[in-house]
């Protein structure tokens, strides 16, 4: 099973050397994502979720343990995944479109072809008709989406979501699980979402990955059975209100 | 500054400006000021009409010193920073350096260095140099390693090359500290190269200011002070506008964060 998962985690280890010594970040994290599923990484803040990630990017390295990409040993960042970051990192002197075109232009894409790929990818989001504005110009739930939409158009195989809604306020926040959810569903990419909100991850993933508070361990990895496509409304039924109630208590029981 | 002064804001300073100078007229007159302590505006302006090829010549002659010191320090400025951010190891040595070399006072080596490079033009070049190499190296130092970290994560997710990183993440990111700094630069250029000329030399608006001093001609002094003034908010607006030009997007622009 696990050589066909798209993202395959077995028993991954962090420790940072600190002035007070060794610390413990992650201890012995098991997971994986299957192709084309969507996975949350729960759990609270200072629980090393966003090191998970990064390591699985390739972009930190880990102390011990075996993280794969598509069977292969992760051993630096690769072109195959895109990153969606908690801050929209957009360049202030390229306006939307631009700043979608910029993974191409380091990949060396055709020019025109990436230009099409952009808009269309802008159309995804929802912003064409911002294309020629610069970020300074958008709300930071439109950067967001424009983040987003940079982290898909050069057509990685798999997402990776580091808590990329946790500076926008409830209501966009609300928002853009419903937009993210109808982006997915459009361009079913693995993806991997670190999230401390309990009900973004229930109403985006097929399955949940809880983590305890440090040194991190998986608690529970819950399987989300809400039947897809899921519809806002999904939010406040029994169903969703149950498993919600199901990881908090789960979480909450760690720390009593 | 808060925002960008408008037209009403131009007008409102002309008129402040305009006022100054005739109250300034005035009390020479009422006073019968005697103009070897302070000319009237009318005194400095008549004679500037008298003779202007003189600051003509003497003014290109400044300009050309402080124009030289300062492209020059650009020039050394962009390779110094590109080479303390890009070489990590030469950072932590030469930052240190170069924060030490701006705490000397630049003016106080003039007359060395006209004893190494004598009385021409070159030394009143190294002057404007060294007074506006630093501000421009330690802004765009600071501007190229002030890139977001999660930008420079994405280079890296992207396997940018070095090149990549350094053109297409850093360089534009720095873009208004290096602006910031040669505004800086330009205003400082103009004071190296007088400061040349005062310590020794034979021509540009500096020489003029000691040899008006000598002959107690204060009316000169002023009115080359005035060419000064004039030239160095040229060389400044110059600078703006090429900003203006380069910087893409309507950021706000930043004012300079040092002055000396």
């Amino acid at each position: 099973m696990s050589a066909e998962a798209s993202i395959s985690v077995t028993g991954l280890r962090k420790v940072y050397a600190t002035r007070d010594g060794p610390l413990t970040s992650l201890d012995g994290v098991t997971f994986d994502i299957r192709p084309r599923e969507f996975v949350s990484v729960l759990g609270p803040s200072g629980s090393g979720k966003t090191t998970v990630l990064k390591i699985v990017a390739g972009l930190e390295n880990k102390t011990s343990g075996d993280v794969r990409v598509d069977g292969a040993e992760v051993t630096g960042p690769q072109r195959k995944i895109g990153i969606v970051f908690q801050v929209p990192a957009l360049m202030r002197w390229r306006t939307a479109l631009e700043n979608i075109l910029l993974p191409s232009e380091i990949l060396g894409i055709d020019k025109g072809a990436a230009r099409e790929k952009g808009l269309e990818t802008l159309d995804l989001v929802g912003l064409r008709d911002f294309a020629n504005r610069y970020p300074n110009e958008l709300s930071g739930g439109m950067q967001q989406r424009i983040s987003i939409a940079r982290a898909l158009a050069h057509d990685p195989s798999i997402l990776l979501l580091d808590e990329p809604f946790s500076a926008l306020d409830m209501m966009t926040r609300n928002q853009l699980n419903i937009e993210l959810l109808r982006i997915w569903s459009e361009r079913k990419k693995t993806s991997l979402l670190i999230t401390h909100s309990i009900p973004e991850a229930v109403f985006l993933s097929d399955r949940v990955v809880v983590l305890g508070p440090r040194p991190a361990k998986v608690l529970e990895i819950v399987k989300i059975d809400l039947p897809r496509p899921r519809m806002p409304e999904m939010r406040v039924s029994k169903e969703f209100i149950e498993i919600v109630d199901h990881i908090g208590r789960r979480i909450g029981l760690e720390y009593a | 500054m808060p925002g960008k002064p408008n037209i009403v804001q131009w007008i409102k300073v002309g008129v402040t400006l305009l006022a100054l100078v005739v109250l300034w007229e005035l009390a020479c007159r009422i006073f019968a000021i005697a103009p070897f302590l302070l000319p009237s505006p009318s005194a400095i302006v008549s004679r500037m009409i008298e003779k202007p090829m003189l600051f003509w010549i003497h003014g290109w002659y400044t300009l050309y010193e402080t124009f030289a010191g300062f492209i020059l320090a650009v020039a050394v400025g962009l390779v110094s920073a590109a080479i303390i951010v890009v070489v990590p190891s030469v950072r932590d040595v030469l930052m240190p350096i170069l924060l030490i070399a701006q705490l000397v006072p630049k003016v106080a080596i003039a007359p060395i260095l006209l004893v190494w490079f004598g009385y021409g033009v070159v030394p009143k070049i190294v002057i404007a140099f060294l007074v506006a190499f630093f501000p421009i190296v330690v802004n765009l130092a600071n501007g190229l390693v002030s890139v977001e970290k999660e930008l420079l994560d994405l280079g890296r997710s992207l396997e940018a090359s070095r090149w990549q990183v350094f053109w297409k993440f850093r360089m534009p990111a720095a873009l208004p500290d290096l602006f910031s700094g040669m505004k800086i630069a330009i205003t400082l250029a103009v004071i190296g190269a007088i400061i040349g000329e005062f310590v020794g030399g034979d021509r540009g608006l500096g020489y003029l200011i000691i040899i008006a001093n000598q002959e107690l001609d204060t009316p000169l002094a002023f009115a080359s002070l005035v060419v000064i003034s004039l030239g160095g908010i040229v060389l400044y607006a110059l600078i703006e506008v090429l900003e203006r030009i380069v910087i893409p997007g309507r950021q706000p622009l930043q004012q300079p964060q040092v002055s000396s």
